[in-house]
C-alpha cells in the first residue's frame, strides 16, 4: 500500500525534479496540444454564446472544411483561392444550416437543438465523404513537421505555428467582438435574445454571421489538425477532445476555451507521461473528461462560465 | 385503431389508471404479445430472427432504459454504451465464475452491477445540469471502455481481448452460446423485454415516474413541492443503467455471441439515443418503434438499391446511410419532436374518424 502511495504521490514528482528540461518539454508539448484543442473549442463557444446552441457538429465542420480545402488544392487551385473558396463554402453552409435547421427549431428547448446538431453531424459526415472521398489525405501547407532545440528543449515547428495561429485568431476574434458593429450586435444577442430583437438587431442575420465565423474557425482548426495528422474521418473525433475543454472553461467564455484548453493539454500530457505508466497507458481518451469532471464538481458552470442563476 | 371508446365508462380508480384503459387495446396487446412468442419462432427463418428480431428486442430494451433517464427524468446521457458494456462484462464474469448460476439470474445480477456503476456516474448530476452533464456522462463512456480494454481480468485473461458467451440452458433448452438456436434466443430476449417493458410502464405511471417528470419539467419547482432531487435523479440513473446493463448482457449472450469493447463504443450510445429521439422521448411504445426503425433502416437501405438494380460501392452506401440517418433525425426533430409514438397516436385518431372528415 505504501509502495502504491509512493508511486502515485512521490515518484512522479521526483521524476519531474530529476530532469527539469524534460519537464519543460512535456509542459510545452501540453501547451501546444492544449491550444490545438482550444482552436476547436472556440467554434463551440462562438455558436453557444450567440445562439444558445451546443453545436455537436463543430468537429465535423472542422473535417468538412479540411476536406474541402484539400479537395480544392488537389484539383490544382492556388492556396489563396482554395482558402477563399473554402471560406465561401463554410459561409454557404452556415446560411443553409440557419435556414434548414435553426429557423424551424426556434423556441424549442436547448436539448432538442443539441440533438439536431447530432443529426447534422451525421449528415455532414456522410456528405463530406461523399463529396470529397473518404481516403486519408495529406494536407501540406508548407510548414515542416520537424523539431528544433532551444536550450535543450525540443520544440516542434508545426505546433509552434499552430500556437501562434491560435493566438492571432483569438486576438482577431476579440477585436471583432469588441470594436465592430456586428461584434456589438453579437454581444447583445448573446446577452439577451429578446432584448436584442426588440431594439432591431436582425437575429437571423446574426446567426448566419456567427455560424460563418465558427466555420472560419473550423477552417483554421482543420488546417492545423490536418497538417499534423492528415485529413481523414478521425478528424471529426477531435470534437470529443474539445468537449472537456468546453465544460472546464465554461460554454460561454472565449478566454475559458483558451485556459481550459491549456489546462487539459498540460494535465493530459503530465498525466500521460508521469502517471500513465502506472495504469498501463492509453489514458488520453478519458483523462481529460475526469479532470474536467473534477473541476465541475467544484464549479458547475466551468471556470469562466456565467454564474447559473435559477428561478422557478 | 378503428374502434371507438365511446360508452366505456371508468367507474373505479383502478380502471382509470389501468395501463391500457380500453378493453380492445388490452385484448390487442395481449394477443400481440402471445403472437410474438408463438409465431416468429415457428414461421420466421433464421435470418429474420438473427438479423432483425433479436437485435430489435435487445435495442428496444436499451432504448426503454435510456428513455426512462432522458425522456422521463430529463437527464441527457451519452454513456449508454459504457453501461451496456458493464452489463455484458459482468454477465461474462458471473457466468464463467459460477457456471451453475441460472443465466436469468446472471442477466439480472449484471443489470444490478450496471445500476451500481450508473449510480456512481449519476452523482455529478446533482450539481451539473444540461449539457455539462451530457459531457460528464461521456466520461463514463470513455473510462469504462478503457477499463475493460486495459484490465485483462474482465476477459478472463483472453489473449484476444474478447468475451464469448458460453452455453447456458433455461429449463433444459440451450439459450446462449454457439449451440443455441435462434428461436430459443429470440424467446429469451422477448421474455425479458416483455417483463421489463411492463415494469417500465408501471414505473412511469406511478409515484416514481411522476417525480421523474416533475424533475424533468422544472427541477427547482419539483424540489420546492417536495420531490427529493438526490433520490429521484439517482433512481433514474440506477434504473436506466439496469435496463442498459441487461440489454448489454443480452447483446453479447443472445445476439453477437462474442464481443470486444468496440461493440460498446460511443457510436452505440448515439444509436440508442437516436432510437429514443426518433421513437419518441417519454414513451415506452416509442422505444420499440424507434428501435425497429433504426434496425430496419440500414437493412432497407442495403436492399433498396439492389432491388432497383443500382450497384453502389460499400463506401458510398455507408455515406448515403449516414446522410439519411442525419437527415431523418433533423426531419423528425423539426416536423415531429415527439417522434414515431406521436405519429402513431395521430394515425390512430385519424383512423377513428375515417372515412369522415370530422
Amino acid at each position: 500500500m505504501s509502495d502504491l502511495l509512493y508511486m502515485v504521490l512521490v515518484a512522479p514528482f521526483k521524476d519531474m525534479a530529476g530532469s527539469p528540461a524534460f519537464l519543460v518539454e512535456v509542459l510545452i508539448g501540453g501547451v501546444f496540444a492544449g491550444l490545438m484543442y482550444s482552436l476547436v473549442a472556440l467554434g463551440f463557444v462562438l455558436i453557444y454564446k450567440a445562439s444558445g446552441v451546443f453545436n455537436f457538429a463543430q468537429g465535423v465542420m472542422v473535417l468538412f472544411a479540411a476536406l474541402t480545402l484539400v479537395g480544392l488544392l488537389e484539383r490544382g487551385a492556388p492556396v489563396v483561392v482554395a482558402l477563399a473558396l473554402t471560406a465561401a463554402v463554410m459561409v454557404g453552409l452556415a446560411y443553409a444550416i440557419e435556414r434548414v435547421v435553426l429557423r424551424p427549431l426556434v423556441n424549442q428547448p436547448q436539448i432538442i437543438l443539441f440533438m439536431a446538431t447530432i443529426g447534422l453531424n451525421f449528415f455532414l459526415e456522410g456528405f463530406g465523404e461523399m463529396a470529397w472521398g473518404a481516403n486519408v489525405k495529406k494536407l501540406d501547407i508548407g510548414i515542416p513537421d520537424r523539431s528544433f532545440i532551444v536550450r535543450g528543449v525540443q520544440i516542434n515547428e508545426l505546433e509552434l505555428t499552430a500556437a501562434v495561429t491560435a493566438a492571432v485568431l483569438v486576438t482577431l476574434l476579440a477585436l471583432f467582438f469588441q470594436t465592430t458593429r456586428i461584434g456589438l450586435a453579437l454581444r447583445a444577442v448573446a446577452d439577451d435574445h429578446e432584448a436584442a430583437l426588440s431594439i432591431g438587431i436582425p437575429l437571423k442575420t446574426i446567426w448566419v454571421v456567427v455560424w460563418s465565423v465558427a466555420g472560419v474557425v473550423a477552417i483554421v482548426a482543420g488546417l492545423m489538425w490536418g497538417a499534423k495528422s492528415g485529413v481523414q474521418f478521425s478528424l471529426s473525433l477531435i470534437a470529443l477532445k474539445a468537449l472537456p475543454v468546453l465544460i472546464l472553461g465554461g460554454f460561454e467564455s472565449v478566454p475559458g476555451a483558451i485556459v481550459g484548453g491549456l489546462i487539459i493539454g498540460v494535465g493530459e500530457k503530465l498525466g500521460e507521461v508521469y502517471w500513465g505508466p502506472l495504469v498501463g497507458g492509453a489514458i488520453e481518451n478519458w483523462f481529460a473528461y475526469v479532470l474536467a469532471l473534477a473541476f465541475l464538481l467544484v464549479r458547475p458552470q466551468g471556470l469562466f462560465g456565467e454564474k447559473i442563476i435559477e428561478r422557478v | 385503431m378503428i374502434y371507438r371508446e365511446a360508452g366505456r365508462f371508468k367507474t373505479s380508480y383502478a380502471s382509470d389508471q389501468a395501463i391500457f384503459p380500453i378493453v380492445q387495446d388490452r385484448v390487442f396487446v395481449r394477443a400481440a404479445v402471445v403472437a410474438a412468442f408463438v409465431v416468429p419462432p415457428l414461421v420466421a427463418g433464421d435470418y429474420w430472427l438473427q438479423a432483425i428480431l433479436i437485435p430489435f428486442l435487445i435495442y428496444a430494451l436499451a432504448a426503454i432504459g435510456l428513455n426512462l433517464l432522458t425522456g422521463y427524468a430529463g437527464q441527457l446521457s451519452l454513456g449508454t454504451g459504457g453501461f451496456m458494456a458493464v452489463g455484458a462484462y459482468s454477465a461474462f464474469k458471473l457466468t464463467t465464475a459460477f457456471p451453475r448460476l441460472s443465466i436469468i439470474a446472471v442477466f439480472l445480477l449484471s443489470g444490478l452491477a450496471a445500476a451500481a456503476i450508473g449510480l456512481l456516474f449519476g452523482i455529478p448530476s446533482l450539481r451539473i445540469k444540461g449539457f455539462y452533464l451530457a459531457v460528464a456522462t461521456l466520461a463514463a463512456q470513455f473510462f469504462l471502455i478503457w477499463l475493460f480494454n486495459k484490465v485483462a481480468w474482465f476477459t478472463n485473461y483472453a489473449s484476444s481481448g474478447t468475451i464469448t458467451a458460453p452455453d447456458r440452458t433455461v429449463l433444459g433448452v440451450t439459450v446462449t452460446g454457439p449451440n443455441a438456436t435462434a428461436a430459443a434466443r429470440y424467446v429469451m430476449a422477448l421474455a425479458f423485454v416483455t417483463v421489463f417493458a411492463l415494469v417500465a410502464k408501471n414505473l412511469v405511471r406511478g409515484r416514481i415516474g411522476r417525480s421523474w417528470m416533475a424533475i424533468r419539467d422544472r427541477d427547482i419547482a419539483a424540489e420546492i413541492i417536495g420531490v427529493r432531487p438526490l433520490r429521484t435523479k439517482l433512481l433514474a440513473f440506477g434504473i436506466s443503467s439496469f435496463y442498459c446493463g441487461v440489454a448489454g448482457a443480452e447483446l453479447v449472450f443472445l445476439y453477437l455471441g462474442s464481443a470486444e469493447t468496440l461493440a460498446f463504443d460511443i457510436n452505440q450510445s448515439f444509436l440508442v439515443l437516436f432510437m429514443v429521439i426518433i421513437g419518441g422521448l417519454g414513451s415506452v411504445l416509442g422505444s420499440f418503434l424507434g428501435a425497429a426503425f433504426i434496425i430496419l433502416l440500414p437493412i432497407f437501405l442495403t436492399r433498396l438499391p439492389h432491388s432497383l438494380g443500382l450497384i453502389m460501392s460499400v463506401a458510398l452506401q455507408k455515406q448515403i446511410e449516414l446522410m439519411i440517418f442525419g437527415g431523418l433525425i433533423l426531419f423528425f426533430l423539426i416536423v415531429e419532436p415527439h417522434g414515431l409514438a406521436r405519429l402513431w397516436q395521430i394515425g390512430k385518431e385519424k383512423l377513428r374518424l375515417w372515412p369522415f372528415p370530422h
